[in-house]
């Protein structure tokens, strides 16, 4: 099966995701996170937070759940088993707080067609209350069975 | 104490740490970022899409990485931008005996001022992130860039 370029551009449902305390906690334990903002409230208020901050990367939490849509997407053709991480980018505009309720939309920005494979870049923005939090960029190498063969 | 941008130069060493993976850490990352792909946890299903074994979240090498930078500037809020590509995947074996909390893989993180832009009042730092097996050392990740805001 081959990738579909017809959908570049499309932007799929946005999904909403609630940032909890415990889910900061344990995000942060997972990547050896130990700045206590993560943890405890009065860290984060030293900072000029009302609520703890996420680490750097917690924003994947929350687009992956977007991206799904794309490879969900039969008008696409993706086979999950076959797909590699690229690369990925964060751009902050303010940091992700626990108690927000997130909204994040995927925009299927580029698809590439390689000899082995494709290259399929999107881009979902985190916003809460339309207020900008994280741009996250994410490439995705899905090789295609002509590749194998 | 939180590094002032005046006294960066490009070049600079920012430090360096080494960061241990187990089986462990690879079923919390899973657990707490809902990245339930098997190659993560199940060696047989890795094997079966071609893995020599259960790798490592790739998410989870970047994750790990910039705690150097954060513990560095003393501020998580104050990175603004991170980003890298994956160039080779971290295989993270199940110990031979024992808790699977044994470490298994072994990376070493360094970091060094790559740019500095007086006018933005931001710093990037450029990650060096290896895989070390015994004396071979490979790069896991490429152009692993932080960029920090500071005063």
């Amino acid at each position: 099966m081959s990738i579909n370029t017809a959908r570049e551009g499309h932007t799929y449902p946005a999904i909403t995701y609630q940032v909890g305390r415990e889910g900061l906690r344990e995000f942060a334990r997972a990547v050896k996170a130990q700045h206590p903002a993560h943890f405890e409230l009065e860290a984060a208020a030293e900072l000029g937070y009302e609520d703890l901050i996420a680490p750097p990367t917690f924003g994947v939490v929350v687009s992956q759940r977007a991206e799904a849509a794309i490879i969900a997407d039969p008008e696409v053709g993706i086979d999950f088993s076959r797909v590699v991480h690229a690369d990925e980018r964060f751009v902050h505009h303010r940091p992700i707080t626990a108690g927000e309720t997130l909204t994040a939309a995927t925009t299927l920005q580029r698809i590439r067609t390689m000899g082995s494979g494709a290259m399929v870049t999107t881009v979902t923005e985190i916003t809460h209350d339309d207020a900008p939090r994280t741009t996250v960029t994410s490439t995705l190498l899905v090789r295609t069975e002509e590749a194998d063969a | 104490m939180t590094p002032k941008l005046t006294d960066l130069e490009k070049g600079q060493s920012i430090g360096h740490r080494t960061v241990e993976l187990s089986r462990a850490d690879l079923l919390r990352y899973a657990a707490s970022s809902g990245d339930h792909n098997p190659i993560h946890w199940n060696d047989r299903f890795a094997k079966e899409v071609g893995l020599d074994g259960v790798i490592a979240h790739g998410m989870l090498t970047m994750g790990v990485s910039v705690e150097l930078v954060t513990d560095w500037v003393g501020d998580p809020a104050k990175v603004m931008d991170y980003q890298t590509r994956f160039t080779q995947p971290v295989p993270v074996p199940d110990p031979d005996h024992g808790s699977p909390e044994t470490p298994t893989a072994r990376l070493e993180v360094a970091g060094k001022v790559g740019r500095v832009d007086a006018e933005a009042n931001t710093a990037r730092i450029d990650l060096t992130v290896e895989l070390v097996a015994g004396d071979a050392r490979s790069k896991v990740l490429t152009k692993a860039q932080v960029v920090v805001v500071l005063n």
